[in-house]
């Protein structure tokens, strides 16, 4: 097991420095002197020079790759240009709010995907199964923004339930903090709820033809326990990998939906520094998201191996 | 294996009764729409094309000249899906906007599958550090969530159309480079492949006409599968700001114009929002029901369904 962590650390080393290197050259791709970019419209010629020479603008772009990583892993992402600030301070001062929206919509899409998912496998091709399917089918294609328009105004414009948006803080208020929780979790989590009902019918359809399935089903076993006890738990585990890939589309969707609830997270930090051209920030936050991305892959990897032995065998 | 019946009562049908090519087609047609009515959503998107060519002469009025006159009027005869803040028709609006998100949304699996195709062929074929390297460079792509390193690279370049699309393509590059690259290592594995090399054909040449044709099919099912992502990403920018810019109709972006009067006049939601809806979920039903009908393994599953 240990061999297994250690060869896959190994081979997100080059990945990660690639990753870097991409984030790296975002500021390049803006046109002009980047150390103009990166001090912003209002900063005197001296800074600017300053910043040329500390970011070695002379030397050739590799160089410039390797000082901007040196900072990089000394925790210096550079200073917010908005905020005047440096960057991984304002990003994590931010991060509570966008894990309490991300967390809870995976949970969310999953506590609803689940019994709708076995639901589908263990009555397939009735009525209910194909409005399942239309269902989840028919929400994939609702943008995320539009969704969240929606939820605000049929749930806080018509009928007051819940707040337009705003964030209240668990610390304070914890109803307040639930009640402004409810719609952007149910916006960003209904995404992806298609994709983990799928996934989890179709590794119950499979399952549930095997033959350990059927001994259970001819020992006399009752039907439910088959299915949610033996089935189940194996149809769970293919389910761990989309989970992790699925932490993308929730880090990108967390972007829109703190914009419209006007949620003071990670995601709506990044809308406004990308809209006032705060590059060190843009830079900062893709990072991040990138590093937070493969960590979480990462995990899942790892996880996935400790729970089918198969994995880390056969690839030694 | 026996014909299910539902397909034996065709063969016979057919065979009993003569019939003209064109009235043939029209039968078979028929046929497969019963059978799978997702395939209506094809008419659904044939209008949609048909929108985007004759913008200018199915849309009523001008998608860009202000009437301040009727600013924010509600939906009526004259104006279907109302009038935005500046006077404008919403549906004209709309049926412009199909011009951009259809372009970009072709534009971006154009390119970027263009560029993964080729990236993967050239890792499958090649091997060895040409491999290590191009599969390394698309992991890193890979790494990022995909909406995050589209936002980044427009915010660095610049919202406009093109750049939109480019910066949507590139996110798009890892998804066909791994299809075109594990479809290759097959192909390559092939005797005609080394009965190639060994005649001394010139690798471009086994590459573009032994090695593509081979590979191309499984490429073109998930571009069209995956144009509908295009379509909501490059909506999701634009809302943002990120995409097309003001006065050029946009989907996304009126949706976003129409945020400020949510309270007040909420039916400014509805014309862009039906239209993003039903062209992606036209895009999916199809793309799924292509899917059904080419994956032998689904084909097997439904044969068999069709008996119980």
């Amino acid at each position: 097991m240990a061999r297994y962590i250690l060869r896959r650390l190994f081979f997100i080393i080059p990945v990660a420095l690639i990753v870097s290197f991409l984030t790296f050259m975002v500021i390049h791709l803006v046109p002009g002197d980047p150390a103009r970019v990166l001090l912003g419209e209002e900063a005197t010629p001296e800074t600017v020079a300053a910043l040329r020479l500390q970011l070695g603008l002379d030397k050739p772009l590799i160089a410039q790759f390797g000082l901007w990583f040196w900072q990089l892993l000394h925790g210096n992402l550079g200073q917010s240009i908005q905020l005047q600030q440096p960057v991984l301070e304002a990003v994590v001062q931010r991060l509570p709010v966008t894990a309490e929206l991300g967390i809870s919509s995976l949970l969310f899409s999953l506590v609803l995907a689940f019994p709708l998912g076995v639901y589908s496998a263990t009555h397939r091709n009735t009525w209910i199964d194909r409005l399942v399917n239309v269902l989840t089918l028919t929400s994939t294609a609702i943008p995320v923004f539009v969704l969240g328009l929606i939820l605000i105004l049929v749930f806080a414009v018509d009928i007051r339930l819940f707040p337009p948006g705003g964030y209240t803080p668990f610390t304070d208020d914890p109803l307040a903090n639930i009640r402004s929780l409810i719609l952007p979790m149910i916006t960003l989590g209904t995404g992806t709820v298609a994709v983990n009902m799928r996934q989890i019918r179709a590794n119950m359809i499979e399952v549930l033809s095997q033959d350990y399935v059927r001994t259970a089903r001819a020992k006399g076993l009752p039907e439910r326990r088959v299915q949610y006890i033996h089935a189940l738990r194996n149809a769970v585990i293919p389910v761990i990998t989309i989970i992790g890939l699925q932490v993308g589309a929730i880090i990108g969707g967390a972007f829109v939906v703190e914009t419209i609830f006007l949620w003071p997270g990670v995601g709506q930090l990044a809308v406004s520094s990308i809209l006032s051209k705060d590059y060190p920030m843009i830079q900062g936050i893709v990072l991040l998201s990138a590093f937070s991305y493969m960590a979480v892959n990462l995990l899942v990897d790892i996880f996935y191996a400790v729970l089918d032995p198969r994995i880390r065998f056969d690839k030694q | 294996m026996a014909i299910p019946t539902k397909f034996k009562n065709e063969v016979e049908t057919q065979a009993s009764q003569p019939f003209t090519r064109v009235a043939r087609w029209y039968r078979q047609s028929a046929n497969a729409f019963r059978q799978d009515p997702r395939l209506w959503f094809g008419v659904v998107l044939i209008l949609y094309i048909v929108a985007a060519i004759f913008a200018p002469i199915v849309s009523p009025y001008s998608p860009v000249l202000y009437h301040p006159s009727i600013a924010t009027q509600g939906p009526s005869l004259a104006h279907l899906f109302g009038t935005d803040a500046l006077g404008r028709d919403q549906l004209s609006r709309v049926i412009y906007g199909t011009r951009i998100s259809l372009s970009v949304g072709v534009i971006t699996i154009l390119l970027g599958g263009i560029v993964g195709t080729i990236l993967g062929l050239i890792a499958a074929y090649f091997k060895g550090w040409v491999d290590q390297v191009i599969t390394m460079i698309v992991d890193a792509v890979l790494s990022f969530p995909s909406i995050v390193l589209a936002l980044a690279i427009v915010a660095a370049v610049g919202p406009s159309i093109i750049n939109l699309a480019i910066a949507l393509a590139f996110v798009r590059i890892p998804i066909y480079s791994r299809i075109a690259r594990g479809q290759t290592l097959q192909v390559a594995a092939q005797d005609y492949i080394a009965a190639a090399v060994a005649n001394g054909t010139r690798t471009r040449k086994i590459l573009w006409r032994h090695i593509l044709p081979n590979i191309v099919s499984p490429l073109i099912v998930q571009a069209t599968i995956s144009i509908s992502f295009a379509i909501l990403d490059e909506s999701v920018l634009s809302f943002l700001g990120l995409g097309v810019q003001p006065p050029t109709p946009e989907w996304g972006a009126m949706i976003n114009d129409a945020q400020i009067y949510l309270n007040s006049d909420p039916w400014m939601l509805f014309g862009p929002a039906l239209a993003i809806i039903l062209v992606v979920l036209s895009l999916n039903l199809l793309g799924d029901a292509i899917r059904d009908r080419l994956d032998p393994r689904d084909r097997v599953q439904a044969m068999a369904m069709a008996q119980e």
